[in-house]
């Protein structure tokens, strides 16, 4: 069954990539998108048995590499987090799969689109499902290889190309550090294997190692590197430039990859080596420092933007912030619980906002929109659905999950754990102000686009709207339902066994009441707030800016993280490259090297030349001069 | 085994282009014979090499398939055996050698026949390198490789074809003469050139640095390792595309196969002294050809320095002597010698539709090429090495080792990836995606049957052995670790003897 589930996705992007012109469009739309959700009703099984019936199961399929101690097999992994990734994973992958049908119905190159989404839900299948640090790079490589093609899919736009570059490249920037991390794993443990690694672990408590001149604790470095990255694919901050960029590509991917399920990976391998994170003080307080660091930058940047995408997309990496800290904080289930709900709202805010840019043709501008709820009545309650979600609106799913995550942050009790909590109630303050600002500006006020008719509007295609609906009830329930099995205090450890880790016991005592209710309390006051600053009362809101204009031009421009990665990093390189092209290679190793050996011969030889005059009276000359040496030499001796 | 099977995959490409030689030149029939008859011998040979690896006992670190005849009175004896790593590169020359000549007969139209000759001759020479066991033999094969890939480049060659030959052919020879003296060193010190009791008797500890040097040299050119590798970017820019293949395919790699069978065997006291001068030469080769690699405006010139970086990790393999530095330098020199090609291969196939190589005269292949460009994704893919191609193996295999010798060598080799991807990924989005930036573009024809066979046939073991590299690593497991058994042995021993 699991061999199903990974392969029907491939054999999927096989058919489609391979064989479109044989069997048509249509088909192959229809082929993935069946393939998908047969393999997302059989993650729902295997998520099922895992639940009731304590199913595990490790399958070999072959071996890979094979090098002297080091042994690297291709497997299927299944325990309680794999599970709930592979729910995770197949089922928005899925709802995508039938959104693209209608999202994409105008565009030349379904086919292809469809092959790259299977082939992405694939990749993400071996990411989650490996048992050893290796295949789990092979997936994390192939996801974003994926990215890479659907972000430039629209091949002829310069900037699609370029965001798929910068995701690229950001991405192996991290995997330096996430490749680091592997070799000294395996410099350490002499495998890579997920539980020989663990095994381990706690004889390599107090190694010291110098890396690079800086001494280190070996467990500290391994999940500093590890972290590194981590931050690449999860888009934290410092390497998160590349994800909003990314929203050039379609809106369905920018559901599926670039909210759901790939920029998750980073959180699932944090918790995937829980039994090696939990070993590192020192590690685990960075990532609580990074993660409530995005938390906290991505909402301000969202607060400012008018691209609907890119709001949501940083919005997607202020939540990705939230989940780093709860895993640094030790609370690696409650992070897995925020994954799972964010999962459905996030998708169905970008399919959302998909439905709404389709309506508009094409634009993405959330000051060319507005009081357009009543054309587009059921994408507009999505949306809402989905914005009460994500802000934590009392008893949908954000509520349990995010609210969990403060008050873990803050029984955690130390220093940066009490911080983050404090950050994390502020950054749903924000959270719920930009995403209500979203929606008054997109759905409500005047009407401002100039270029398109208001009549002409029209709500999206059934394909459109069901994975909406779907998501819906996802981002409603999942909170509720869930609870108790991801972060409820007696069933916890039942259900995620050993695939967690908690070297102590998650504190069970219940915050002060202000923390419980604050976060509640400010989510729903905002709801009017927003209204009146984004659509009562414009006048307010244009004057705070104004008195503020450095800050909001630096939100705007997302904190120049841009510019200075260019005066850093790209100019020099470019500079250093035709450096050592023009001025070494060509000035001085050529001009030094072959060009003057190759001259000093042709001179020699021109010289040599000279000797050769044709005429007697010099031969006779050299003669003389050479016999009366040589007779010299001879009465000498 | 009694029948001389090394000898005649030597011979049979020879003995085919001497048949060639006598066939007549006149128009398109002989054009016919030409492609038959040299199509037949080497993909005869390519299966008799696969059948000899099938034949070969990968149990054993011992060579393999020996042959020995006296040659000039017992001074020099005629030998030649395999070992594991020996036969993955004459498959590999095996393998390549057919694809270039399907590539000539598709895109080379003066004087078609020479070329072919050139070519198969050649064929005979590399497997001779890979075969020899005797130092006089390797010298004469290695060197006479340089005779018709010079002819390569300055008949077929492009504008400054003469200047990139001489460039060529004395850049190496200068390396080699030194390898020459070395050698007669040796046999004057030993009164042998026989490898294989070489390893047995050691060579003399006092001498081992400067004849290593000497080796050094040649291989240093040939591989090339930076500051001597820039004879490199001529060649190919000018060579026509087979020779770029061949050059980039398979000559290189017998420089990487010399370090290891020469270098590694006979002086492991030498080799432990440079293994610091060697790391350093091959991390500025990864960084500095990386970012070389970034700026360049023509496609060639781009891949050949690509191919500097690339052969850097090869040698910083070799250096780490361990397990999984040789054996991930073996896997990527092979996945070079594949990638490689095919990317010139690729370049070929846009020269001879628009005769340029300039980067800035394309844009938007996709839209007339979309075959073309689905196969040149593999290849750039490879050669980032991405996971599940053969570079990923051959590249995580030499870091992984390189971490095990030292942290800060292997840390700055692995930021050459990041580069790779860089350079790779630009140059790929300024040729193919994007709009169609000239008219010229609009006509172009998507590959024609024979360009789709052999793109399609190198894309496939790319693909196969990054997926499943088990057929090369095991073949190679047991004479790497007779290697660095031999190795520690001649250490040891040496040491002891003088201590």
């Amino acid at each position: 069954m699991e061999f199903l589930i990974l392969f029907l996705p491939l054999a999927a992007a096989f058919i489609s990539g391979f064989f479109s012109k044989l069997i048509g469009d249509r088909a192959c739309e229809l082929i993935t998108s069946l393939f998908v959700s047969i393999s997302a009703i059989l993650s729902i099984l295997i998520f099922y048995n895992v639940i009731f019936n304590n199913y595990e199961s490790n399958t070999i399929i072959a071996s890979w590499i094979n090098s002297g101690t080091l042994n690297v097999n291709w497997a299927i992994k299944v325990d309680a987090l794999s599970a709930v990734m592979l729910v995770v994973v197949t089922l928005i992958s899925a709802l995508v799969h039938i959104y693209s049908i209608g999202y994409m119905s105008d565009d030349p190159h379904k086919p292809r689109f469809m092959a790259y989404l299977s082939l992405f839900t694939f990749a993400m299948l071996t990411l989650v499902t490996a048992d050893n640090f290796l295949q789990l790079f092979f997936g994390w490589e192939g996801v974003g290889l994926c990215s890479y093609f659907l972000i430039g899919f629209w091949f002829k736009k310069e900037n699609a190309n370029a965001a798929a570059i910068k995701a690229f490249l950001v991405n192996r920037v991290g995997d330096f550090g996430f490749a680091l991390g592997i070799f000294l794993i395996f410099y350490f443990f002499g495998t890579v294997n997920y539980a020989e690694v663990f095994n381990q672990i706690p004889q390599l408590i107090d190694k010291k190692i110098v890396f690079l001149g800086v001494g280190f604790n070996s467990i500290d470095l391994i999940c500093l590197l590890l972290f590194v990255g981590a931050m690449g694919k999860s888009a934290q901050i410092f390497l998160h430039t590349w994800l909003p960029d990314a929203m050039e590509g379609p809106t369905p991917v920018s559901a599926l990859i670039h909210a759901a399920t790939m920029v998750t990976a980073g959180v699932f391998l944090v918790v995937r080596c829980s039994p090696i994170f939990e070993y590192s003080i020192l590690a685990l307080n960075v990532i609580t420092v990074i993660g409530m660091s995005t938390a906290l930058f991505a909402a301000t940047i969202a607060l400012v933007q008018n691209d609907i995408k890119k709001i949501i997309a940083y919005s997607t990496c202020s939540q990705l912030g939230y989940m780093f800290f709860a895993t640094g904080v030790g609370a690696y289930n409650v992070a897995m619980f925020h994954l799972f709900t964010h999962a459905f709202f996030k998708a169905l805010l970008f399919l959302g906002s998909g439905s709404v840019i389709h309506a508009f043709n094409n634009e993405q501008n959330i000051n060319k929109m507005g009081s357009v709820w009543k054309k587009l009545p059921i994408t507009w309650i999505m949306m809402i659905v989905g914005t009460l979600a994500l802000t934590g609106f009392p008893f949908l799913s954000g509520f349990y999950s995010k609210d969990a995550i403060i008050e873990f942050a803050y029984l955690k009790g130390n220093a940066t754990g009490i911080i983050a909590a404090y950050i994390g109630i502020f950054t749903a303050f924000l959270t719920s102000v930009y995403s209500w600002r979203l929606i008054f500006k997109t759905f409500h006020g005047q009407y401002k686009n100039e270029e398109i008719n208001i009549e002409k509007l029209h709500e999206s295609p059934l394909f459109m709207l069901i994975p909406l609906v779907l998501l819906s009830v996802g981002s409603v329930f999942a909170g509720f339902l869930f609870k108790d099995l991801f972060i409820g205090h007696s069933n916890t450890f039942d259900f995620w066994k050993e695939s967690i880790k908690f070297l102590n016991p998650l504190s069970s005592d219940h915050p002060p009441f202000i923390i419980i209710l604050i976060t509640p309390i400010l989510v729903i006051l905002s709801i009017p707030l927003s209204y009146y600053l984004f659509v009562k009362n414009e006048k307010i809101l244009n004057l705070i800016v104004d008195s503020n204009k450095f800050l909001y031009n630096f939100f705007l421009n997302k904190w120049y993280f841009d510019e200075l990665y260019k005066i850093i990093f790209i100019n020099p390189s470019k500079k250093i490259g035709k450096f050592f092209w023009k001025s070494i290679d060509q000035n001085i190793i050529d001009r030094f090297g072959p060009d003057s050996i190759s001259n000093i011969i042709k001179i020699l030889s021109l010289k040599a030349t000279k000797f050769q005059s044709g005429f007697i009276y010099q031969y006779a000359f050299i003669m003389l001069l050479g016999f009366s040496a040589i007779l010299t030499f001879l009465i000498i001796n | 085994m009694d029948f001389p099977i090394l000898s005649s995959i030597i011979l049979l490409p020879t003995i085919g282009a001497f048949f060639l030689f006598f066939a007549k030149e006149s128009k398109n029939k002989s054009t016919q014979t030409v492609k038959y008859v040299s199509l037949f011998v080497t993909i005869t040979n390519f299966f008799i090499s696969i059948y000899i690896w099938y034949l070969f006992d990968k149990t054993s670190a011992d060579f393999q398939f020996l042959e020995e005849k006296e040659w000039l009175e017992g001074f020099i004896n005629y030998k030649v055996g395999i070992d594991g790593i020996s036969i993955l590169f004459i498959i590999l020359t095996t393998f390549i050698t057919p694809i270039c000549i399907l590539s000539v007969i598709n895109s080379i139209n003066s004087r078609l026949k020479d070329f072919i000759i050139a070519i198969l001759i050649m064929e005979s020479l590399m497997i001779g390198v890979f075969c020899s066991l005797d130092l006089i033999i390797f010298y004469l094969f290695f060197e006479g490789c340089l005779i018709p890939m010079f002819l390569i480049i300055g008949i077929w060659g492009g504008e400054r074809r003469v200047y990139s030959a001489f460039k060529f052919f004395l850049y190496t020879l200068l390396g080699s003469v030194l390898m020459l003296i070395a050698i007669i060193v040796i046999y004057l010190t030993a009164e042998t050139t026989d490898l294989i009791k070489l390893y047995e008797l050691g060579i003399d500890v006092r001498f081992q640095n400067l004849l290593w040097l000497a080796f050094f040299s040649s291989f240093a050119v040939k591989t090339p390792m930076w500051p001597v590798h820039t004879w490199l970017p001529d060649a190919h820019v000018e060579a026509p595309t087979a020779g770029s293949v061949l050059l980039a395919a398979i000559l290189l790699k017998m420089a990487g196969y010399g370090f290891i069978r020469f270098s590694l065997g006979l002086f492991p006291i030498a080799s432990e002294f440079f293994t610091p001068l060697v790391y350093f030469l091959s991390l500025i080769a990864i960084i500095y050809t990386s970012l070389v690699a970034l700026m360049q405006d023509d496609i060639k010139k781009l891949i050949a320095y690509s191919s500097v970086a690339h052969m850097g990790y090869v040698t910083l393999g070799i250096f780490t002597i361990n397990q999984q530095g040789l054996e991930g330098s073996i896997i990527q020199m092979i996945s070079h010698g594949l990638v490689s090609a095919a990317l010139f291969l690729s370049v070929g196939v846009l020269y001879d539709r628009f005769h340029s190589r300039l980067i800035k005269t394309y844009g938007g292949l996709v839209l007339v090429m979309p075959k073309y460009s689905v196969l040149l994704m593999i290849f750039a893919l490879s050669a980032i090495g991405l996971p599940g191609t053969t570079g990923f193996v051959g590249e995580f295999l030499i870091l992984i080792g390189a971490f095990r010798d030292s942290f800060l060598v292997a840390t700055i080799a692995t930021l050459g990836v990041i580069l790779c991807a860089a350079y790779m990924l630009w140059l790929y989005k300024r040729v193919i995606f994007g709009a169609l930036i000239n008219n010229n573009l609009f006509k172009a024809n998507d590959l024609n049957k024979s360009e789709m066979i052999f793109l399609t046939i190198i894309a496939i073991p790319t693909l196969f052995f990054g997926f499943y590299p088990e057929p090369l690593l095991s073949t190679i497991e047991v004479s790497v670790k007779g290697l660095i058994e031999t190795y520690n042995y001649n250490l040891i021993n040496v040491v002891e003897n003088n201590g």
